[in-house]
């Protein structure tokens, strides 16, 4: 009988830490199916963050170290020049990305460094249990916007596609979610896209998933994902950003 | 022989580090150490290398701590505040046993301070700002021909003892010009060399291994508590073999001073000044910060009635020397900080003063 | 004390260390041993410049000095702030095309070296001021030997540089010792 799912061996046989409903599994699953398909399992590099993928590298099967909390950008840019035709990918959450590590992101994309991010966006500090992020939506509850945020005392949330899109040497931008069967395989297409735009040295790529957090948006998993689509999509347009044509 | 060439402290140390094979640098503007990435900004590219200037010294920290990981030999450079903000990293580089090195081009301090030379980031080097268990081996030159000696085998101490090294250099030292005799070029690593002799590297698996994951966070303490034994041994290895420090007539002196870096030719001078006036003074140099030169001090002679620290702090070599001495001697300070210099007359001035006052 | 230690002061642009290199590398090729130190910071950017310059027979112990042998100041401010640091019996070369006033001391040797007069009309070329003073400091002190000056421009000036050298070597010759 033909299997028609399988484990990849892009992921270490490893029971994943993370709760029930949360849509790392997914993202983490989708990168390692695109490198594997590219035949780059052997050769991949990968910088996990400082949040609940900390430990990421315990699930992907390849080469990986953690960066300080926001740092994986320039982390990966130093990999990248001891081995420039390696895939190199940062793998990184709205706190470490959005917040801490703005700086690294932004001058990453400046340079038009030739590896990939993917931002994993779920608006809530995971890891340290559900304090204000910068994507965190007006009127969303944290742990540390107990009556919901605010304009008036956090501002409005960081929109990372859109700004790393006004950055010229950020060839490749792409918003995507992973709620969905039909989103989970326009996510791959995406991050097919990203990697071939790194081989080919484009120029900067980066691809943004709006993620869910069931157990810090206090939702049960099904619910969560139609917060999200309620939510978080409004604010955070899934679309593409830019595109080169050599990869169109 | 090999040819003298007069070159600035900064570009020498650049120069050491490319022959030590390093084609790594990632740097952010500092004074007073800017010549070492416009030098290697200019040089690097042509040997093949690569220079990146970083957005910041967290920035540069950061791609030093990837390319490090990657099997590369990364030299850094910065000056005090840089140093402050990349603690954060040589804790965590000391935690998964990576080599880099760091110049630490020393100015006035605290807080953005001045960019005249300074030594008040003696602690900064040898303690750490940096979270946990840990120690940065710190060696410190006196002129630019032992800076380079320093800065080339900096590259090997950091391999063997898998740890950042800090060269402590000052302002004096990085933008004086001398001779130098540049130490040989070595070729930088193949990758087929990185992957046998650095077998912790990230090159890719291949296929032909498992995975390499370089890890700093711990979430089982007990783990965590293993593996600190684990790697600490190297830190009482480092003790053993590396401390080194210059000695000058320490057995038979009645006044021996201590200083180390630029202050120490300072001493020097001094010296030469008070033994004409009949005095009888030596002095221990200390080569390594860390570890500390312990067994410099077991040489001290029964005529020593007085030490004498010199250092450009508010006294924070001289916090070590007296845990050395144990209160068998009287510890003295002459200092400026600030960024302000001692001069060799004012040497001779304030340690008559304190024999006298005796 | 043997050896000589130098100290030159100016403002930015004047070639103030450049004069002390010349020196330093000269030294380096007579085998002798040799340190150069500038002031540095935003102050080069225009403002004072000054180098020590230490020229021994000795392993240079302070780069820094408290006193000097030899005093050269290429403006006004830097004969008033420095002239007191010259030894008893040092040299002092004063830049007397824009230094009005005169040494205040009377036990050292004073020169007055006329370098844009010297440049403009016996070298004909008014960029060669800071060389005519580096010629002035040999002849007068012998720190280093005139036939080494010869193997410093040219290790200096290279490529289309190259073509400078024998205008800088005419402008070491032109003021010599009274």
């Amino acid at each position: 009988m033909k299997p028609v799912f399988e484990y990849t061996r892009g992921m270490r046989e490893k029971e994943l830490h993370y709760c029930p409903g949360c849509t790392h599994g997914i993202a983490h699953r989708l990168i390692m199916e695109v490198l594997d398909e590219k035949g780059q399992l052997g050769d991949a590099i990968g910088v996990s963050p400082v949040g609940c993928s900390i430990v990421s590298h315990q699930y992907m099967n390849v080469d990986m170290l953690e960066s300080p909390h926001g740092r994986a950008p320039a982390v990966a840019s130093g990999i990248k020049r001891v081995h420039p035709d390696a895939p190199v990918f940062t793998y990184q959450g709205d706190g470490d990305l959005a917040s801490i590590g703005t700086g690294e992101i932004i001058h990453a994309a400046e340079r038009g460094e030739k590896f990939t991010t993917i931002f994993i966006n779920n608006a809530i500090y995971g890891m340290t249990g559900g304090q204000m992020a910068p994507t965190t939506l007006i009127g969303q509850t944290a742990t540390t916007a107990q009556e919901g945020r605010t304009v008036a005392q956090a501002g409005y949330p960081l929109q990372m596609c859109e700004i790393i899109s006004q950055i010229k040497s950020a060839v490749y931008v792409e918003r995507v979610t992973v709620t969905s069967p039909a989103d989970v395989r326009k996510a791959k297409k995406a991050l097919e896209r990203a990697f071939k735009v790194q081989e080919m040295k484009l120029g900067f790529s980066f691809v943004e998933v709006l993620s869910t957090c069931p157990t810090n948006w206090g939702l049960p998993p099904v619910k969560a994902i139609e917060w999200l689509r309620e939510n978080m999509m409004e604010y955070y347009p899934v679309k593409q950003f830019k595109c080169p044509e050599e990869v169109k | 022989m090999a040819e003298k060439k007069l070159m600035k402290g900064n570009e020498a140390f650049a120069t050491a580090a490319m022959n030590a094979g390093c084609r790594y640098y990632f740097g952010y503007p500092i004074t007073p150490q800017n010549e070492v990435p416009e030098f290697m900004s200019r040089e690097l590219p042509k040997a093949g290398g690569y220079f990146i200037q970083a957005e910041s010294e967290l920035g540069a920290m950061n791609m030093a701590y990837g390319a490090a990981a990657a099997g590369g030999r990364v030299l850094l450079s910065t000056s005090s505040p840089g140093i402050a903000l990349m603690q954060e990293n040589l804790s965590l580089l000391s935690s998964v046993e990576l080599p880099v090195v760091l110049v630490s081009v020393m100015r006035g301090g605290p807080g953005i301070g001045s960019i005249q030379p300074g030594q008040a980031d003696y602690e900064q080097a040898t303690r750490g700002g940096g979270n946990g268990d840990y120690h940065t081996i710190v060696l410190a030159p006196a002129t630019i021909q032992e800076a380079c000696d320093m800065i080339y085998k900096a590259f090997d101490i950091a391999d063997e003892y898998r740890n950042p090294v800090m060269v402590c250099a000052d302002g004096m030292i990085g933008q004086m010009m001398e001779p130098v005799v540049l130490p040989p070029e070595k070729a930088p690593l193949t990758e087929e060399e990185i992957w046998e002799k650095k077998p912790y590297a990230l090159t890719g698996h291949k296929w032909k291994r498992e995975r390499n994951a370089i890890n700093s966070v711990w979430l089982q303490q007990e783990l965590l508590e293993e593996y600190i034994y684990q790697y600490w041994p190297k830190y009482e290895k480092a003790e053993a073999e590396l401390q080194d420090w210059e000695a000058i007539n320490v057995e038979n002196c009645d006044t021996l001073f201590v200083a180390y870096g630029s202050v120490s030719r300072v001493v020097k001078e001094a010296m030469q000044a008070l033994e004409a006036e009949g005095y009888n003074v030596g002095l221990i140099r200390l080569k390594t910060l860390w570890p500390f030169p312990h067994k410099a001090f077991e040489l001290i002679g029964d005529n020593c009635k007085n030490i004498i620290c010199c250092e450009l702090s508010m006294g924070q070599m001289m916090k070590d020397v007296k845990a050395e001495v144990e209160g068998k001697y009287p510890v003295h300070l002459i200092n400026r900080v600030g960024g302000m210099l001692l001069d060799p007359i004012e040497v001779v001035d304030r340690t008559k003063k304190i024999l006298e006052v005796k | 004390m043997a050896g000589k230690r130098i100290f030159i002061a100016g403002f930015g642009g004047q070639g103030v260390l450049l004069i002390g290199q010349m020196i330093a590398y000269a030294a380096m090729f007579e085998d002798k041993e040799v340190s150069w130190m500038p002031s540095y910071g935003p102050e080069m950017r225009g403002g004072t410049a000054n180098c020590t310059v230490n020229v021994s027979d000795a392993p240079i112990a302070s780069p820094l000095v408290a006193e000097c042998d030899v005093l050269i100041t290429m403006n006004g401010p830097s004969l008033d702030k420095f002239e007191s640091m010259l030894v008893p019996g040092g040299d002092l070369f004063i830049n007397s095309s824009i230094i009005e006033q005169k040494a205040t001391r009377d036990d050292i040797n004073v020169h007055y070296v006329d370098c844009q007069h010297l440049a403009e009309v016996e070298v004909g070329n008014g960029k060669t001021q800071n060389m005519v003073m580096l010629g002035a400091i040999i002849n007068a002190t012998g720190v280093v030997h005139m036939e080494t000056m010869q193997k410093v421009f040219e290790k200096v000036f290279t490529g289309k540089k190259a073509k400078l050298i024998p205008k800088n070597m005419e402008a070491l010759s032109v003021w010599q010792p009274a």
